[in-house]
This record gives structure tokens, sequence and C-alpha cells, in this order.
């Protein structure tokens, strides 16, 4: 028998067709096929309506895949032959993102604010130069950011969801390509923005190859990429400690990198500034949001049978990150930066809940590690989002005036928007009666309940500190006097309009009303395994 | 030992290969040399001498390139659903559909917008 024939019946026997479950996928799958019809719009229409048809498109795909979403809570398996986990926090953590994605859309799409939209519409162009002139002057809007924008989400929706590695590092590589390009699109101080971009993308290239890395030493101690064969293997204590904690390491700094905590934040301030402010709203919740389920997933059903050895480092990661995100927020003088910052401490919140491993409520039966972290990442997306819309009004002759002494006197010119931003200011800085406050209430209370309460501690002395620059912010805007030239207050049309007022519903429902949402985070904080 | 007789096999057709397409070229072939035809490309950017600063060079051939790399990937794909293309079945049809008519719609996108257009 010559080899050839061999091979052949040998895959014949073992051939099987694999399955796929495509009804449990649909929220991806519409995601994805939005965004095809988007680039397929792109090539075939003519410029005139071509905004308006892709931002209804896109809107309309966010609200069916949220609806089919719902449609899908309370499943509990694992479909696509073991590459996609269909349980409570990746759907909670989609729901979450397609949420989030629908205002971070709208403040996009705004048009009223800059002739022609946020976005260059010469985005090939050299700055500055004769090119740029004559293509910027026939007004064209920029809108191959919508399906870029869904390339993006859909990447988002696979991220939490992935239940093996290899699916995992596409879903991370989807929402990031999108991204990358996005930062560098910004229509005033295109340098800038461009240099946020190519940052991010080197640097973020950089964290993917510790992120593939890992996955291969991983892949090498296992012998496998599927998670629950991960946990397997640990548990049985089969194969060399070395590669499975060298894995682990280089698999969590490309992963921390993505919700950028420290020391891997470096990335964070310059491309939240540079970035377009409506993608660095988007940016800043959304990718974070799916990073953290991300990380969760693999910390706590790959490698739960590890957690005396992270649980250790993700205590040093939590205490650095809140530090060096609070403190080094109190010299900032843009408020961009700040918000940056600012976005840093917040990682190093979120990660004092996730180190309450295999805590459980004895009441719900709730894993309190995984449902206040689901709790923090809705409320503090929709805070995010809110903040740097509000961000995008306050503008000047230049553009947007992001510096903080423009600030003065902000309340003076426009009380409803200086009120608008201490809310999300006093929502951040974890003030009652806020989202934010529920929040942190929730990640410190499962710190606590996980034996962490020195962590604790210093989350609420950072929380403290954070205060102080919060509120530094709102005594400018409302105690100081406005300087004579400084910017004012641009009236936007609906689509900005909308996004911040539902920002703000949530945030103050989530606040004074959180019972409902806090219930679902506990039903949905069980893995599938 | 058996089983590595195809891949000696292939070895010596591809060998066998290079040497008949090289000697057939030299043997048969026009010899009109002039500039171009003694540089490591007859087309694409100089390679030596190097400008100062690497010098500039049209972005086209990164997208030619890029191009080149999709249908490179896809063909990458398609092979091993048509060497078991009967096993596969239904399934793998309508899975290969859905990934021909993804890259389809980008591939369009760039006929579209010009750039498969050299000027």
């Amino acid at each position: 028998m010559s080899a050839l024939s061999v091979s052949a019946t040998f895959a014949a026997a073992e051939f099987q067709t694999p399955s796929i479950e495509y009804s449990k996928l649909m929220p991806m799958l519409i995601v994805f096929g939005v965004a095809l019809v988007g680039v397929l719009i792109e090539a075939f229409m003519g410029r005139t309506g071509r905004h308006q048809v892709q931002l209804i498109l896109s809107i309309a795909g966010l609200v069916a895949a949220f609806v089919s979403v719902t449609m899908l809570a309370g499943d509990n398996q694992i479909a696509a032959v073991g590459a996609v986990a269909v349980d409570g926090p990746a759907l909670f953590l989609q729901g979450t993102i397609l949420l989030l994605a629908i205002p971070g859309v709208l403040t996009m799409a705004e048009r009223s604010l800059d002739r022609g939209g946020v976005f260059t519409s010469a985005g090939s162009s050299t700055p500055g130069s004769e090119h740029e002139r004559v293509l910027t002057a026939t007004g064209v809007t920029q809108t191959e950011v919508f399906p870029l924008t869904m390339f993006a989400v859909g990447g988002m929706l696979l991220f939490p969801a992935a239940n093996d590695l290899l699916t995992m590092f596409v879903a991370l590589e989807v929402l990031s390509l999108p991204l990358y390009l996005l930062c560098g699109l910004a229509r005033r101080r295109r340098l800038l923005s461009q240099e946020a971009s190519l940052k991010y993308f080197l640097l973020g290239a950089f964290s993917s190859a510790f992120f593939l890395y890992g996955i291969a030493l991983l892949y090498g101690y296992s012998g496998t990429v599927r998670l629950s064969g991960i946990a397997e293997a640990v548990s049985s204590n089969s194969g060399s400690d070395t590669l499975l904690m060298t894995g682990t390491a280089l698999l969590a700094v490309g992963l921390l990198f993505k919700v950028g905590a420290a020391p891997f934040h470096s990335w964070t301030p310059d491309v939240y500034q540079g970035a377009p402010t409506p993608i660095t709203g988007f940016m800043a919740a959304c990718t974070k949001v799916a990073a953290f389920g991300a990380l969760l997933r693999v910390l706590y059903v790959g490698l739960g049978g590890l957690a005396w050895q992270w649980e250790p480092v993700m205590w040093g990661v939590a205490i650095l990150t809140m530090v060096v995100g609070s403190v080094v927020a109190l010299t900032q003088t843009d408020v961009k930066r700040m918000l940056a910052y600012s976005s840093i401490a917040h990682a190093g919140f979120i990660l004092t809940g996730l180190v309450a491993t295999d805590t459980v409520d004895p009441d719900t039966g709730a894993v309190l590690g995984v449902s206040s972290v689901l709790f923090y990442l809705l409320a503090y997306g929709f805070i995010t989002i809110g903040a740097f819309a509000v961000v995008t009004l306050v503008r000047d002759a230049g553009g947007e005036a992001t510096h903080l002494s423009q600030w003065a006197g902000l309340a003076r010119r426009s009380p409803l928007v200086a009120a608008v931003f201490t809310l999300f200011l006093a929502a951040f800085a974890g003030i009652p009666l806020t989202s934010g406050f529920t929040g942190k209430f929730a990640v410190f209370s499962a710190a606590i309940a996980g034996d962490a309460a020195p962590l604790v501690v210093i989350g609420v002395v950072m929380s403290a500190v954070a205060a102080f620059f919060y509120f530094r912010v709102v005594v400018l805007m409302f105690f100081n006097a406005p300087a004579p030239d400084g910017p004012a207050v641009a009236v936007p049309s609906p689509l900005t309009t909308v996004a911040i007022t539902l920002s703000v519903a949530v945030t103050v429902l989530l606040g004074v009303w959180p019972t409902q949402v806090l219930d679902l985070a506990d039903r949905a904080s069980q893995f599938v395994r | 030992m058996n089983s590595y007789v195809p891949i000696l096999v292939l070895g010596a057709l591809s060998l066998g290969f290079a040497v008949v397409s090289i000697g057939a070229g030299a043997l048969t072939g026009p010899k009109r040399y002039n500039r171009a035809k003694l540089d490591a490309y007859e087309c694409g950017i100089e390679p030596t001498p190097q400008p100062v600063g690497g010098g500039r060079f049209p972005v086209k051939y990164y997208l030619t390139a890029m191009l080149f790399i999709i249908f490179d990937i896809e063909i990458v794909f398609l092979y091993p659903w048509a060497v078991h293309f009967d096993a596969l079945g239904i399934f793998g049809l309508v899975e290969m559909v859905l990934f021909i008519v993804t890259l389809l719609a980008a591939y369009a996108y760039v006929w579209r917008r010009g750039g498969l257009e050299w000027d």
C-alpha cells in the first residue's frame, strides 16, 4: 500500500464535518454582516446620502444585534466546535458593548460641530500639504469610519466570548486593526492624530506578539489552545511549570496592555489625546469592556487552578495601576490626557474586583469577582462615552479646546454643559447616587469578600486622590473667571445630544436604582467550562 | 522509508524544473542586454544605491503587495477545502461561499475605489 492511499483512508475514516450553531453566533454575524454591507455601500453608492445610509444601517445593526443578545440570554453552552462560549459573562459583555457602541457611533456621526464631520476627508494626504487643502475644500465627509467601527465592534463581541486562545487572538486583531486606523483620522491636529495612530499600532503589534507567544507556550504546556483543556492540564499538574508560568505571564501582558493597566499603560495618554475625541470615547469604553471580558475568561476558566500564582501578581498590577493612574492624573493640564489617566486608574479599580476568585455570594450564588466587574464595566463605559462627548462640545477657532485653563468659567457660558460634565466627573469619582459609586462599591465589596482588604484600602485612598483632580475641574468650571478669549460651547446636532442624554440617564439610573442590573450581573456571572 | 518517496520525487521534480527552465532560457532565449536586464529586479524600486534616509517610493507597491497577500491567503484556505470537498459536503460549501463573498466585498471596494489602477 502506498503512502498516499494510506493517508487518504486514514483521513476518510477520521473525518467528521464540524457543525456551527449560527443562531448562537447571531449577534456577531449581524454586526459583521452590517460591516460588509457598509463596505459595499462605500464601493457602489454615490457620495450624497452615504453618510445617512451608513449611520442608519450601523445603528439598526447594533440594535438588531442587541436584540439577538437578549434573545440568547440564559444560554449556557459552547458553540462553533468549542471556539465560542455563549454564557452569562459573554452575553452580558456583548450587550454592554453593543449598548455603548450606539452612543459611540452617534458621536462619530456628528457633523454640525465641524464642517464635514469629525474625521478628515483626506486621510491619505500629507498634513499641511496642498493636496490636503484641495481635498478638504471639497467638504467631503469620511464615511468609511462606519464599517470600520462595525468591524471593531464585531471583534469586541468575539473577544470576551472566545473559548480558545486562537479565536481570542483573531478577535483581538479584528478589534485592534480598525481602531489603529480610526485613531489617525482626526480632522484637526492631524499630525498628533497620526502620531497616536502609529504609536498605538506599534505598541499594539508588540503586545499582540507577546500574546501570541504566550499562546504558543501554553500550547506547548497543555497540547491544546482550548481554555478548558488548559484548565485540565493545570489541575492534573502535567507538563513543565516553566512553560505554564512563562506562557501565563506573556498572555497576561497582551491582555493587560489592552485594558491599559500599569506598567503597560504608556500608550494610553498619547493615543487618547491624539485620536479623534468620539473615537477616544468609543475606544476607552468598548475596548476596555471587551479586554476585561477576555482577561476574566482566561484567568477564571483557563487558569483558575493557578489562582494562587497569578493573584499576587494581579494585586501588584492593580495597586500600581491605581497609583499611577490617580497620581499622574493630578499633574495633567489637558482634559483628554486627564481622562486617559483616569481610565488607567479605573482599570486598577476593576482589577481589585477581579482578584476575588471563587468567592461566591451565599445568597445569590453569584461569582462576586465576575459580577462586580461586569457591573463596573457597564457603568464606567457610559460615563466615559458621555464625558468624551462633552469634550467635543467645548471649542474655539482651532477645534476642540482641551487645555484645562480654557475650561475656566465654563459654567457661565453654558451652565447645562458644565453641570453634565460635573455629573460625569462625580460618577468617575464615585459619589453616591451615580453609577460610579455603585460600581466601586461592587468591586470593593467583592475584593473584601475575596480577602483582599489591603487592596481595598489602597483603592479607597486612590479614589480620594482621584476625586481631587476631578473636583479641581469642577471648581475651575464653576468658580473661576472665564478667560476673555476662551472657548465657546457649541450646540451639537441631535446625534451628540442623544448620546450625552443616554449616558446621563444610565449614569443616574445605575446610581439611584441599580438593583435590576446588579441582579442581572449576578445571574450572568457563571462561566461555561 | 516508503512514505518519504513522494517527498523525494517532489524534490527531484522541482530541482529538474529549475535546471530545465534556467537551462532552456540560457540556450534558446534572445540575448539583448541593457541596463534594466542587469538590475536585481526588472521592475520596482532600485535597491542600490540607497538614497539618504531611504528615499521616497510610491505607496502603490504596498497596495499591490497587500492585494496579492489577500488572494494568496484565499488560496491557502481554498486548497484544503478543494482536497476534501466531498467529505466537507454542504457545510464546507456554505462556509467557503461565506468566505469568498466576504473577500469579494473587499475586492469590489478596492476595484471601485481605484485600487487596481496603477496611475
